[in-house]
């Protein structure tokens, strides 16, 4: 990760800049504009105070006499010069504000459309977590440094002003500000530079204090019943004590640079005095420019670190930007063929699928070899296989959420690359074997768009064994499920995505593993509810169960990601020794024992 | 299901809390005062240049023309000084950091060992995120409140008071005035900080949404996709999104407003001091170096009031964030560890007794009644019933992951309640159901059952529990890394691993809790005949989920609705009406059908 402000990270930063700058020209246009107002005008709020001390306290002094005219004078110089630089201040910040959270919520819809377009393979690629962050916290980072921004380009004008009303006037002056000014600019540049490196590592650390956090208290069950408390505080309080030492770390540089910041230009002052002081004894300066050049510096200490703050965000928003930048550019989707579906055409009717010489491979590694067969409409087959044999695979390719790398995949004998978007969808449900709930209500989990009546929901509620737990849920179909809703069971989440399948009246339904969280007496009772309703539709379903496979008309034994057999299950009982092996492992050893129990007996009667 | 309510969020008043805070950060106290006077030398670093302007004003130029020798010795003894007072800003930032970091370091780890100590962690999944937050964010705001708001509130008072005195050394008339010009700001501030304090409320709430919203374009990308509901899904992040942004701009607009307010009320102040200062000066009140002096040292009143707005709202973060830890660390763990005045479990079989065992969750209906029992040592048993039945909260009571609410749980005669954890732990382990691993390889996870366990042992395990084949099957055999949370692994294969790092363990009592429910058939029947072997000659108790289990078991415990309903071997039980025969029915037919 780059940290230094090198060159490099400069120009893609101010590139960074350019970008935002050109999408939202008018408020950055209008925030330059309020920011040179407030810088103009602080060097106007010194200039008004040199002005009233020059004009109004010294001759009322020398005088003795207060000159009313001046007086008021000088009262209005300094109330509008503040008034003026207030609107500048409050318009810089609110105008940055705007362009700061335009720029995130841009970047930020960009990149989940991105996620919404591009295939599943490509998220296969790319872990999840990486994913998030690229649309937070990088899409944040990006555009920090336009925070400060404005404010710099005000600093930038209210050092030129400033050095304009210094030269003119006292030259001497002027060369101890342009002094003065640069020291403090490059005391900064140094600052941050020492800084941002050390701050990485703190925020790095403080990731892995976190992330230890998360994982230890996640498994905390493992945790507990293997009595490891110790062995898990003594590993987070490691990291704990070197974030703890990272932070002191910045602390120290933190602690040297500020008070080095601030003591500069309260240095310049004293030059400036001593400096007036020889000006004015050879006549060249009034007393009073003496106060409006020492109040000037009192006044650009603070601002000119604004300056550092734009480069320090610098790294991080070039790193931020090139991160959302890498999604943008992802290239790769689906492209869709233009045949309506059935649906679309009014049909209800099952539809048939045919699989046919489908290959496909993760990277190098092929997992599904040359797959075929078909299941006719409104047949019910099930997918048989041992772990890794390639069932999900081979679901997700049914559904077109992956294409296959050879071979077809055909609904109602049309290509699934040929039909229109949203066309399987309206035909086909996929229940996933891992749960997904969007944060949203039961209903509009369930409905996820589809125009459907409560009753319908219930209906499909009820088919799903769902009915019951949703009714006690404390606002019933309204209730927040999800992420951040009610806590539901793993059956619970399973019985709710059943639903989501079978409002739809698919003329396919796929089941992946869909009820391995539910007990099994609730599963036959959901199976044979499907099987009752699902006369308008075809099955793929994929199973370890005996309960599952029985309700198949035919089965397809799929192994190391070939079709060994299909067939009925006597079938493939009779003739496939893998099948046998697999599906009859818990009988087999059920007869395995029995037989050793009788022998036992046997032999105790023998004895 | 909250078995217990983690304490105190608002009862406890915000002095209580800091009161309550440093109390337990010993390392903060230590040299406090020492800190605090570098903190007032610093500080007198910001009087030094209105000093030195009245000087030069008053002194150097009194005698029309300029009084260079002294103007040099006055700006040179002034320079000295301001090099002072930063190095003892310097010193003391230093200080702060350390006492703050190392004081809170001491806090995080403290907090952590604690919420390990709490039961809740392990029987209300839904508040670990909230839990991980007190060891984190809750630190981290009191970090960064500490290292800028504090710092800035004993800057922002020594600024004001060494500017006040200064001030009225040389006019207490132009010394009330500037007070009174910012006491209604000073007043209005705490209205304006509770006005920010909820715009920034809203903000989080928003980012909450927001974060929700953008995670499921990622992790519901299979689902989305399979539902054709890309439009949908874009139009509810963009609504997540564009909402959150008008929280953040609504948040920025006031701290805009509220920002240059201070600008306003000093150039009052200013224009105020000119208007009285020139007729004080004509009465000979001030002189006109005391006069431009006050300029100067009203800015100092800027930047405290400039930025208390802020400060105060995080001052008010970080005293919520006190408040939460002291929650945690006051909640006392209700499963306490007796500790060295526990009793050692002698290694060898185990025997349990429940007697007259009830528990319920604090408010909620009973989920175990009356349950008493005896398991012998070396004895397999097996735990059946339906979803809700009460076996997992046996488990539970077994294990002492929770105390019963009334009766007692025995092991080898002993309470559990006075066996020392570390005892416990070692002759009694759990394999549960979620077979959690931890990031890394599965040799360091199998390991975790057994920290000093060599690598040819954790061989010997795997070939003795008969995983040796599905090892060598792994691209990197023991060194294949299992990803967060095990999940590079497929659910199966987690509970492979989780079995083997218990058995690693070798404790006396062995406890599964549906441990391979999510292995396929074949390896699961392989490894109930490895653990049949393995286990023989200790307490094996196993929450089935299938029928070979229950058959083969030496007695099954069937329980319904949190009671005790029938026990005995398999073979009694199975020609008895009731729950178990019914169970069975249901087990055979989901088999045969």
């Amino acid at each position: 990760m780059a940290t230094k402000v090198t060159s490099a990270v400069m120009r893609q930063g101010l590139r960074v800049l350019g970008v935002a700058i050109r999408t939202e020209k008018a408020v950055f246009a209008l925030a330059v504009l309020a920011s040179a107002l407030y810088g103009g005008m602080t060097v106007g709020s010194a200039w008004a105070l040199g002005w009233a001390t020059q004009h109004v306290v010294l001759p009322t002094f020398a005088q003795g006499n207060v000159a009313s005219g001046a007086l008021w004078v000088g009262t209005f110089l300094i109330l509008g010069a503040a008034l003026l630089k207030s609107f500048g201040v409050a318009g810089r910040r609110i105008l940055a504000g705007v362009i700061q959270y335009r720029m995130q919520a841009r970047s930020r819809r960009d990149v989940t459309k991105q996620y919404l377009r591009l295939p599943l393979s490509w998220h296969h690629r790319h872990p999840t977590g990486q994913l998030l962050s690229n649309a937070s916290a990088d899409a944040e980072a990006a555009w920090a440094p336009l925070a400060p921004l404005p404010m710099a380009v005000g600093v930038i004008v209210m050092l030129f002003t400033a050095a304009i009303a210094m030269v003119f006037t006292d030259l001497t002056l002027a060369l101890v500000g342009f002094l003065i000014f640069p020291a403090i600019a490059v005391l900064n540049l140094i600052y941050q530079r020492q800084l941002s490196p050390l701050a990485t590592r703190a925020q790095q650390l403080r990731a892995e204090v976190s992330e230890i956090a998360h994982e230890s208290f996640d498994g905390a069950l493992v945790v507990k019943t293997l009595g490891r408390e110790g062995l898990e505080t003594d590993r987070f309080r490691r990291r704990a004590h070197e974030l703890r030492d990272a932070n002191i770390a910045v602390g120290r540089v933190r602690g040297l640079f500020d008070p080095l910041l601030e003591a500069l230009p309260t240095i310049g002052v004293l030059a400036v005095l001593a400096v007036g002081a020889m000006r004015l004894s050879a006549g060249s300066i009034g007393s009073g420019d003496l106060v409006q050049v020492a109040y000037l510096f009192t006044l650009l200490a603070f601002p000119i670190r604004a300056l550092g703050w734009v480069l320090a965000e610098l790294p991080r928003s070039v790193v931020g930007w090139q991160r959302v930048q890498a999604v943008l550019d992802a290239t790769g989707s689906m492209e869709y063929g233009s045949v309506v579906s059935g649906a679309a055409t009014a049909s209800s009717a099952p539809a048939a699928l045919e699989v046919s010489g489908v290959s496909y491979a993760y990277g190098e590694a092929e997992v599904l070899h040359d797959v075929s067969f078909d299941v006719p409409a409104g047949r019910t087959v099930a997918l048989v296989g041992p772990t890794g044999a390639g069932k999900s695979t081979l679901v997700q390719l049914l559904v077109r959420l992956v294409d296959p790398d050879s071979g077809r995949v055909l609904l109602d004998g049309v290509d699934l690359r040929d039909l229109a978007y949203g066309g399987i969808a309206e035909s086909v449900a996929l229940v996933p074997q891992q749960t997904f709930l969007f944060d949203d209500s039961v209903r509009g989990n369930i409905a996820l768009g589809l125009e459907t009546s409560d009753e319908d929901v219930w209906a499909a509620l009820r088919l799903a064994q769902a009915e019951g737990f949703v009714a006690r849920l404390a606002d019933g179909l309204d209730t927040r499920v999800g992420e951040r809703g009610a806590s539901l069971s793993g059956g619970q989440r399973q019985r709710l995505a059943l639903a989501r399948a079978v409002v739809r009246r698919p003329r396919l339904l796929i089941l992946d593993d869909a009820t391995s969280s539910v007990d099994p007496q609730v599963e036959a009772k959901i199976l044979y509810g499907l099987r009752d309703a699902a006369e308008a539709s075809t099955v793929v379903v994929v199973a370890y169960r005996m309960a599952t496979i029985a309700l198949a008309d035919e089965v397809v034994y799929l192994d190391h990601g070939r079709v060994v057999d299909r067939g009925t299950h006597e079938e493939l009982l009779e003739r496939c020794a893998g099948y046998r092996n697999l599906v009859t492992a818990y009988e087999r050893e059920e007869a395995e024992r029995a037989a050793i129990e009788v022998t036992v007996e046997g032999e105790e009667v023998g004895a | 299901m909250t078995a217990q309510s983690i304490q105190g969020n608002s009862e406890r008043s915000a002095l209580d809390t800091i009161r309550q805070g440093l109390a337990l950060a010993p390392e903060f106290r230590k040299g406090l005062a020492g800190t605090l006077a570098l903190a007032v030398v610093a500080t007198t670093g910001k009087i030094i240049v209105p000093i030195a302007v009245q000087q030069t004003i008053d002194t150097g130029l009194k005698s029309g023309s300029p009084d260079i020798p002294y103007i040099t010795r006055a700006v040179l003894i002034c320079a000295v000084a301001v090099l002072l007072t930063a190095l003892a800003a310097y010193i003391m930032n230093v200080r702060l950091y350390k006492a703050t970091e190392s004081s809170l370091a001491t806090l995080r780890v403290r907090g952590f060992r604690h919420v390990h100590d709490l039961s809740v962690l392990t029987q209300n999944t839904e508040r670990r995120g909230a839990l991980v937050s007190r060891v984190t964010n809750d630190i981290d705001q009191i970090s960064n409140f500490m290292q800028w708001g504090g710092l800035m509130i004993i800057v922002a008072f020594g600024q004001l008071f060494v500017a006040t005195a200064l001030m009225f050394v040389y006019s207490w008339q132009l010394t009330l005035l500037v007070w009174a010009c910012f006491v209604p700001l000073m007043i209005a501030l705490p209205r304006f900080q509770k006005l920010l304090s909820r715009a920034y409320t809203v903000v989080r709430e928003r980012t909450g949404d927001m974060l929700a919203a953008v995670s499921e374009s990622v992790v519901g990308a299979a689902v989305i996709r399979a539902y054709a509901s890309e439009r949908r899904t874009a139009e509810r992040i963009d609504k997540a999104v564009n909402a959150n942004r008008s929280a953040q701009v609504r948040a920025q607009t006031i701290v805009g407003f509220v920002f240059p307010l201070t600008e306003i009320v000093a150039a009052v102040a200013i224009a105020g001091i000119v208007l009285l200062g020139v007729r004080l000066g004509l009465s000979g009140d001030i002189t006109q170096g005391e006069l431009v002096a006050f300029l100067f040292l009203v800015t100092l009143f800027v930047s405290p009031l400039q930025t208390a707005t802020e400060v105060l709202n995080e001052a008010q973060n970080a005293v919520a964030g006190w408040r939460r830890i002291l929650g945690v660390l006051d909640t006392p763990p209700d499963v306490a560890d007796p500790g060295d005045e526990g009793v050692e479990l002698p290694r060898g079989p185990i025997s349990v007794a429940f007697e007259d065992v009830h528990f319920s969750y604090p408010g909620g209906a009973p989920v175990l009644r009356e349950i008493t029992l005896e398991i012998p040592p070396r004895s397999r048993v097996a735990v059946v019933g339906e979803t809700g039945s009460g076996k997992t909260t046996f488990a539970k009571l077994l294990t002492r992951l929770m105390d019963p609410a009334a009766g007692r749980v025995t092991v080898d005669g002993r309470d559990l309640r006075e066996i020392r954890f570390s005892s416990l732990r070692e002759r009694i382990v759990m394999v549960p159901q979620d077979g959690f691993l931890f990031d890394g390889t599965l040799e360091e996870n199998i390991r975790y059952g057994k920290p000093s366990a060599t690598t040819e042992e954790i061989e010997l395990a795997m070939t003795e529990l008969g995983l040796a084949d599905w090892l060598e099957g792994l691209p990197a055999g023991l060194d294949t890394s299992v990803g967060q949370r095990g999940e590079s692994l497929s659910a199966g294969e987690r509970q492979l691993v989780a079995l083997a790092r218990a058995y690693l363990a070798d404790p006396d009592l062995l406890l599964l809790d549906e441990a391979t429910s999510a292995v396929d058939p074949a390896t699961e029947v392989r490894l109930a005949r490895a653990l049949e072997g393995v286990t023989r000659g200790r307490t094996a108790i196993s929450i089935a989920h299938r029928l070979s289990t229950a058959e083969n078991a030496d007695e099954v415990l069937v329980f319904d609705a949190g009671r005790l309903v029938q026990r005995g071997p398999h073979a009694e039980l199975v020609k008895e009406p009731g729950v178990y025969a019914d169970l069975h029915a249901s087990w055979v037919s989901a088999a045969h059908s």
